[in-house]
């Protein structure tokens, strides 16, 4: 009886949704205080539902319900509790209404926090959330239904959840992942609430600013777990592979991260208004569309989501109604949304306007490559075909290049207009050291220096040398440099950072792919393998029981250049309760690089096969983007959109009678 | 209409939906009209055992014969090679490899971890095989004949339900067409 209770509440989900959907949108356009007021309750409502429907479904993992088909699909009675619990995300329909749920986690956390905001534009954004969660809510309950039963026949045991996501990083990525990917549907209902109402000025990017950083910070670190669970789990030395089911959340997160830069420019300049909230909708349509390629077997018949066509018609139908609308509504409205003020040819705006045509280049190349199979099979009737990595880094790898150059001059180029010679005068020593650099240290560091190399190293030097000259030249007025960085703003240091943390992000992916090196060999007891400046020493195996595995883990002795290093000990592992076999890496990991051994098979007389890898460089990837996803945080903390709360407190009054107008920042 | 250009997303976007909405109804799971009854392309690759020894369409199996395109890296390829090793077990089809962009050892490893149920593996790590044979990612699934000709494709895992109902029936087909044929062959012959 208790997962019907579950069904039960998500019905009532859906329900209170519709109720939000209307009731709160109609009363702000008839100024019906009541109407509008009924969005916070509703919104609570919705969250308190679902929060009952996942707790239901976490309470039959818990509780080994296999009469309930979801359960008995991705769980078994020997599966640990905690994998138990994350089994919940583990396919289709429990991840989808785990995703419905952070929507409704998001509602709530829009309904708190926007006591700052005028209650009309609340109840609107609330309203268009709700409509968001009608179509959710109602695509699980016609199409994919985590609470369906097995009756009368249900079996007797599950079918265990698929080992490879039996790991801690599969307890953090999706959860972050799904979070940092619904939270753009915030700012999509921000950008829409702008168009109904025609208000969109300083104030309204500066209420969307938070939540375009948290929501784009948050996905951030999601899609780097995800690349870390890839690269220490599936043990091929990879951390990104241009698949079609990574893709998606890559466009979000470059649309998001053109979004955030533009809307840096409305909040202080009152410039590309209606380009931001273009931005907003895409950004969320890209979310919208991944759900769409991952879920409706359009693309991923080779993967591993169950699918089916009828979610396919649903969530495309959904996608028209939702992105064909508002995109409509972009059209028709966004002749009212000018810019108020013009601005000169090296301004900060338009190195800002060049970092987004950029990330919109690069997001409509992915986007081109990862549908091209099947436009090509639409068009020509034919063959599946395969777009595949060559395409993508050919495409992918100079737009950033060219994005990493321009960083280096937009954040110390001023608003409106900057004076060349200014430019000149703050960059071009930069320039000159960077280059030198840039080139002097991989030329020390290594012999055969490839030009590639010295293209990243000038890059990541002029990066890091114009972040620390405007540093330098913001607190040269101060009376000493302690003071001086104390008094720039936080918002300013969490674009620092996640600017030095995109660098890093580059700079790794480029050296670690450019100088890893590997080796596969087959060592007895005693023998050793060299690989660079190390040598591994094979000292046998031995016997491992582990709480739901048993494994062989093998003793690895490394030395570098002849002196005692560490040791390592991969394993490889059997989980006993589904037969199925893992293997767990041995990984020493430095800052400066990895090194990474898989254990092979036994071969006769206690003989082993194993690979061994050297990755330079590989965790400034995760490094970089955990300082780019604090760099977000740190930014939405920014004292400047709590002091705003007063100023607004008086302003709301007049706003409400002049809502088509847009309202110029005094 | 002086702002036509703001409805080109709005446009663009419909597009986009149109294809999506064809895609859908595409049926991906089936042979492309284009490989159908076409020989298998010509190939000279490597196999995953050792040696540099080159194979090409003259060794493949001259019976009736499964082509599987996989990796060390796919996950679905696990849930198949459980069917495919029970198929060799019992001597039902003879099953070639296709090693579709992976490295020879993690290949090897995987092989030698969860059971080798190929005849023999081709080496197709650069994937330019994959495009003659118009791949899109593994694990996929080719029936080939005696005479070289492709007859069936099944893109995706193929699980038991798969195996009994789509695959055995086509390689159950074409053995016994096979069977026919060189019995009269024989027959001819003496």
């Amino acid at each position: 009886m208790i997962p019907e209770l579950g069904n039960f509440s998500l019905i009532l989900a859906f329900s209170l949704s519709i109720l939000l959907g209307v009731f709160p949108m109609i009363g702000a356009s008839r100024q019906n205080q009541l109407w509008m007021g009924l969005a916070r309750p509703l919104t609570a409502g919705v969250f308190v539902f679902l929060s009952i429907s996942l707790a239901i479904l976490a309470y039959s993992f818990v509780t080994d319900d296999f009469s309930v088909q979801f359960v008995a699909n991705h769980s078994n009675s020997m599966l640990p509790l905690r994998y138990k619990l994350t089994a919940v995300w583990g396919g289709h329909e429990g991840s989808f209404l785990f995703w419905t749920w952070m929507l409704g986690g998001w509602m709530l956390a829009v309904a708190i926090f926007s006591k700052s905001m005028p209650t009309e534009f609340v109840a609107r954004v609330l309203s268009i959330m709700g409509l968001i969660c009608v179509g959710y809510t109602l695509f699980m309950l016609a199409t994919s239904n985590p609470f369906d039963r097995a009756l009368p026949l249900s079996p007797a045991d599950g079918a265990d959840l698929n080992a490879a996501l039996q790991d801690f990083a599969f307890i953090v990525h999706p959860p972050s992942l799904y979070m940092g990917y619904v939270g753009f549907s915030v700012v999509f209902a921000f950008a829409i609430a702008a168009l109904i109402s025609g208000r969109l000025d300083a104030a309204w990017a500066r209420w969307c600013r938070p939540w375009a950083n948290a929501a784009w910070a948050i996905l951030t670190l999601g899609l780097s777990l995800g690349s870390w669970w890839a690269y220490y789990e599936l043990g091929w030395g990879g951390w990104w592979a241009w698949d079609p089911v990574e893709n998606p959340p890559l466009i979000t997160w470059l649309l998001g991260a053109a979004m955030i830069h533009s809307l840096a420019a409305t909040e202080k300049r009152g410039v590309f208004k209606s380009w931001t909230v273009l931005l907003a909708i895409m950004a969320f349509a890209s979310s919208l569309l991944g759900t769409f390629i991952t879920r409706s077997g359009l693309l991923t018949s080779v993967h591993a989501f169950a699918s089916d066509p009828t979610r396919g018609v649903y969530i495309l139908g959904f996608l028209g109604l939702i992105i064909g609308g508002s995109l409509l509504l972009y059209a028709i409205r966004a002749p009212i949304l000018k810019s108020e003020f013009g601005f000169g040819g090296w301004s900060r705006e338009v190195f800002l306007l060049a970092n987004n045509l950029i990330l919109v280049v690069a997001s409509a190349a992915i986007l081109l490559g990862t549908l091209y199979p099947m436009v090509y099979q639409a068009v020509t009737g034919g063959d599946l075909i395969s777009v595949g990595p060559p395409y993508f880094n050919t495409i992918f790898l100079p737009l950033m290049g060219i994005l990493v150059l321009l960083l280096g001059i937009g954040p110390v180029a001023r608003w409106k207009k900057t004076s060349k010679a200014y430019l000149f005068k703050q960059l071009s020593k930069v320039a000159i050291a960077a280059v030198v650099v840039g080139v002097a240290l991989p030329v020390m560091l290594t012999l055969g220096v490839p030009v590639t190399t010295i293209i990243v190293t000038v890059l990541a030097c002029w990066i890091l040398f114009s972040l620390l000259r405007d540093i330098q030249s913001k607190i040269a007025n101060k009376p000493d440099v302690w003071s001086g960085l104390k008094s720039l703003p936080v918002s300013y240091w969490g674009m620092q950072l996640a600017h030095f943390g995109f660098v890093m992000i580059m700079t790794g992916g480029c050296l670690t792919s450019i100088y890893s090196v590997e080796r596969s060999v087959l060592l007895s007891p005693g023998e050793s393998a060299e690989l660079g400046r190390y040598t591994f020493v094979f000292e046998g195996t031995e016997d491992v029981q582990g709480p739901n595995f048993i494994a062989d883990e093998a003793s690895i002795q490394v030395l570098r250049d002849g002196e005692y290093l560490r040791h390592l000990y991969p394993q490889k592992q059997l989980y006993t309760a589904s037969n199925t076999p893992a293997t767990h890496m041995g990984i020493d990991g430095r800052f400066f690089r990895d090194l990474f051994v898989t254990l092979g098979d036994a071969r006769n007389q206690g003989a082993w096969s194993m690979t061994l890898y050297i990755k330079p460089f590989v965790r400034w990837v995760w490094i970089g983007s955990i300082f780019v996803a604090f760099g977000g945080i740190l930014a939405v903390t920014d004292k400047r959109y709590r002091r705003f709360k007063v100023r607004q407190v008086q302003r709301a009054a007049p706003v409400t009678n002049t809502s088509a107008q847009p309202v110029v920042e005094g | 209409m002086k702002n036509l250009k703001l409805y080109i997303p709005v446009f663009a976007f419909l597009i986009l939906a149109v294809f999506m909405w064809r895609g859908l109804y595409m049926d991906s799971r089936t042979l492309p009209s284009t490989l159908i009854d076409r020989e298998l392309p010509e190939f000279e690759l490597r196999t995953l055992s050792e040696g540099d020894q080159l194979v090409s369409n003259a060794d493949l199996p001259d019976e009736p014969f499964i082509l599987n395109i996989w990796g060390s890296y796919c996950l679905p390829c696990l849930q198949e090679n459980p069917i495919f090793m029970s198929a060799r077990e019992q001597g039902l089809v003879p099953i070639v490899g296709v090693n579709y962009k992976d490295r020879d050892n993690l290949a090897r490893d995987w092989l030698d971890i969860n059971g080798n149920p190929f005849s023999m593996n081709i080496v197709d790590d650069t994937g330019r095989y994959g495009i003659d044979l118009g791949v899109y990612g593994a694990p996929e699934t080719f029936i080939v004949d005696a005479d070289g000709v492709i007859r069936y494709k099944h893109i995706g895992t193929i699980n038991y339900q798969a195996w009994q109902d789509e695959i055995m029936p086509v390689v159950r087909e074409l053995q016994s067409a096979h069977a026919a044929q060189s019995a009269v062959t024989t027959g001819q012959s003496s």
